[in-house]
């Protein structure tokens, strides 16, 4: 059986176009709304990834941080996010969901205890910013064997024979980051530039969905579009910071947002 | 399965494929950018540490940039005021910038002149490593970026304006809790973004395995220095030899037991164990916390049950980090050293007594270790012998101590 991650890909390619990937926090700003948020832009996103925040993270810029910040202070904790991924799931069934994060929060739960948790809320795929391959080999294997998808990453000091390994060991998305920034930082790298380092590592297996993220945002995702997913993250954490300062409601701030990224990728 | 020490394997080289001491200790927990860095570090500095040219230019930078050896010196009055074992001390801060960051600071930046980076990038917590970092890059000719935590800058003054004057960089970390485990991340979150034109130096032996490795290598040097010291001193290694050394991320410890390791010569790390009467600390080991993954490596860790980390508090700012380096996870797991933790009073006390008594004057870092000293020198045979790594000077900390005890003496 197809995972739904696949067909949304499968989707969007009869449509002819990219996948738009949204990233935001569990319990950002409040675990209520965080679930609303996810309600009403998966009227517009493919795949939804969703943050389990954690207090260290090493590779994320200021906006996640923040985010990750205010879901803490929320008192977010691990089985609030399986209680918004299953609440959400019995609304959109269908909608692909993607948790993302450290690995330090699935060490503590237990490995078997976390799959667990992923696949009785509907989980379904993950992707660890820390648990690079190979040391992630057998915890990916543990995802495939339970239905999950693990999400490899590819980012542009990724030589060339590892990249062909990591592919090899994929299963139906792979994430690549756009340049040598955390998250959140400013596209510094050509879109032409990103998109050719693309291309290569799309001609190394032509089948694999592969995603393009970190810098992206309303100015400068069409430029891109032409990927088979382009994710936006950062941009969305700021536009709940934002609308929190402006005492604006940061759902329906957060659905214009999200409606106008896939607008411009149609 | 019990852990067990490999005699015939430098400590640092006892991981396995995964990095990894004890199976469980260390490793590369990292975003898939600093994997190629890592890699090509990791395969540099094993051709460096193996180049004859290469040890050549760092024994000479050693001797004669740091000074070696820093002296060996009985504390006769402190033995004398406890009456009990010998007490010695390594004085360390008597090193170029007084303290033991500067071996891991020169050593970093040679390495970062060999893979051709004009930059350098560190964090700090005291401002040592961050000092030393700053010193050494002026003298290699690197630009300097060094990340500390806002309330390290406020308490650290001194070691600041030490930095500026090295014409480095410094960048406030006003994150989080703002102190060392904030600016460790966020000069990884940079080396993550300048991965291409800077290198980076890890302040201790924490971080991914490769610059633990580093670290305790560079920091060795204090004890191949004391073996010939200890055997100039009594002819041979004493039959009841303790080493006691605070410990934070554990780089000054690992550095004065590594020559000892294969000896019976007693290892006593002692962690800060923060006020009295509180519950916050930064001794993760003393206190049992359970391993978790910070900043790249599994470790014992000061965290909450979910995995988030949690808050510490020191009055030394080189001891406030809530893990412990993988090489000290291992050493007490195999019980090769045993560690404890003495209070933000108990090192005061040190301090002033050490100060008082000695004509040296220890920082609130190895007060920690002092405080240990004294606490048991008493209870023990006037022929057993103590000795202490004194590796940093209380200089640093005169606007800590003069709120704390009023007055500052040195």
């Amino acid at each position: 059986m197809k995972s739904k991650i696949a067909l949304a890909f499968e989707n969007c390619k009869k449509e002819k176009r990219a996948a738009l990937i949204t990233y935001t926090v569990a319990g950002d700003n409040t675990k209520n709304n965080s679930l609303k948020i996810l309600n009403k832009i998966s009227k517009h996103a493919d795949i939804l990834e969703l943050g389990f925040p954690h207090n260290t993270p090493i590779a994320d810029g200021g906006q996640i941080q923040g985010s990750s910040h205010r879901a803490l202070k929320n008192g977010m904790k691990l089985k609030d996010v399986f209680q918004i991924v299953k609440k959400f799931k019995k609304t959109n069934p269908l909608k692909p969901l993607i948790l993302m994060g450290y690995y330090n929060l699935i060490y503590q739960n237990g490995e078997s205890n976390f799959l667990k948790n992923c696949k009785s809320s509907g989980v379904d795929g993950l992707i660890i910013v820390d648990l690079p391959y190979p040391e992630n080999k057998d915890f990916a294997n543990r995802c495939k064997k339970k239905g999950i998808n693990f999400i490899q990453l590819l980012s542009p000091t990724t030589s060339r024979e590892r990249m062909k390994n990591i592919i090899k060991n994929s299963h139906d998305m792979i994430y690549y980051i756009s340049m040598l920034s955390t998250t959140g930082g400013k596209l510094k790298v050509s879109p032409k530039k990103i998109l050719e380092n693309y291309n290569k590592i799309k001609r190394i297996n032509p089948s694999k969905n592969l995603v393009i993220g970190f810098g992206i945002t309303d100015k400068t995702i069409s430029s891109l579009k032409s990927a088979n997913g382009l994710v936006v993250g950062s941009l969305l954490c700021k536009t709940i910071t934002n609308s929190l300062k402006m005492r604006q409601n940061p759902v329906t701030k957060l659905d214009k947002v999200v409606y106008n990224l896939k607008k411009k990728i149609i | 399965m019990k852990l067990k020490i490999n005699r015939n394997i430098p400590l640092i080289d006892q991981h396995d494929k995964n990095f990894m001491y004890g199976g469980k200790f260390g490793g590369n927990f990292i975003p898939e950018t600093l994997k190629k860095p890592i890699d090509d570090l990791t395969k540099l500095f094993a051709k460096l540490r193996r180049d004859k040219n290469f040890l050549r230019e760092r024994n000479h930078h050693f001797t004669n940039y740091i000074g070696a050896p820093t002296p060996f010196i009985k504390l006769e009055n402190l033995t004398d005021h406890l009456g009990g074992a010998q007490i010695y001390a390594k004085v360390v801060s008597e090193a170029n910038g007084g303290a033991h960051k500067i071996y891991n600071a020169t050593v970093h930046c040679l390495i970062a002149k060999k893979a051709g980076k004009k930059y350098i990038v560190g964090d700090t917590g005291a401002g040592y490593a961050g000092k030393m970092l700053s010193m050494a890059a002026k003298k290699f000719g690197l630009k300097c970026k060094i990340f500390m935590g806002a309330k390290d800058i406020k308490r650290q003054r001194p070691n600041v304006e030490a930095m500026r004057k090295n014409g480095a960089e410094i960048v406030p970390v006003t994150t989080g809790s703002q102190t060392l485990v904030d600016a460790v991340s966020e000069c990884m979150r940079y080396w993550v973004s300048n991965c291409d034109t800077s290198h980076m130096c890890v302040g201790s032996t924490v971080g991914p395995n490769i610059f633990i490795k580093i670290c305790a290598w560079s920091t060795a040097q204090i004890s191949r220095e004391l073996m010939q010291q200890v055997k100039e001193e009594f002819g041979k290694i004493p039959k009841k030899l303790k080493l006691i050394n605070c410990v934070g991320g554990g780089s000054s410890a690992a550095g004065f037991w590594n020559e000892f390791i294969n000896t019976h010569a007693e290892f006593i790390g002692v962690e800060a164990g923060g006020p009295k009467n509180s519950k916050l600390h930064a001794a993760p080991l003393t206190n049992g916390s359970k391993i978790g993954i910070l900043h790249g490596a599994a470790q014992y860790v000061i965290q909450d049950k979910e995995g988030q980390i949690g808050s510490t508090e020191s009055i030394s700012a080189g001891l406030d980090y809530p893990g412990i380096s993988p090489l000290h996870c291992f050493l007490k797991d195999t019980k090769r050293a045993k560690y404890t933790s003495a209070s933000d009073e108990d090192a005061l006390k040190a301090y002033l007594l050490v100060s008082k008594l000695e004509n040296i004057s220890p920082s609130l870092e190895p007060s920690h270790a002092f405080a240990e000293a004294i606490r048991i020198a008493p209870k023990l045979k006037n022929s057993e012998v103590i000795i202490v790594n004194s590796c940093g000077d209380s200089l640093k900390d005169k606007d800590i101590i003069k709120q704390k005890l009023g007055s500052y003496i040195r």
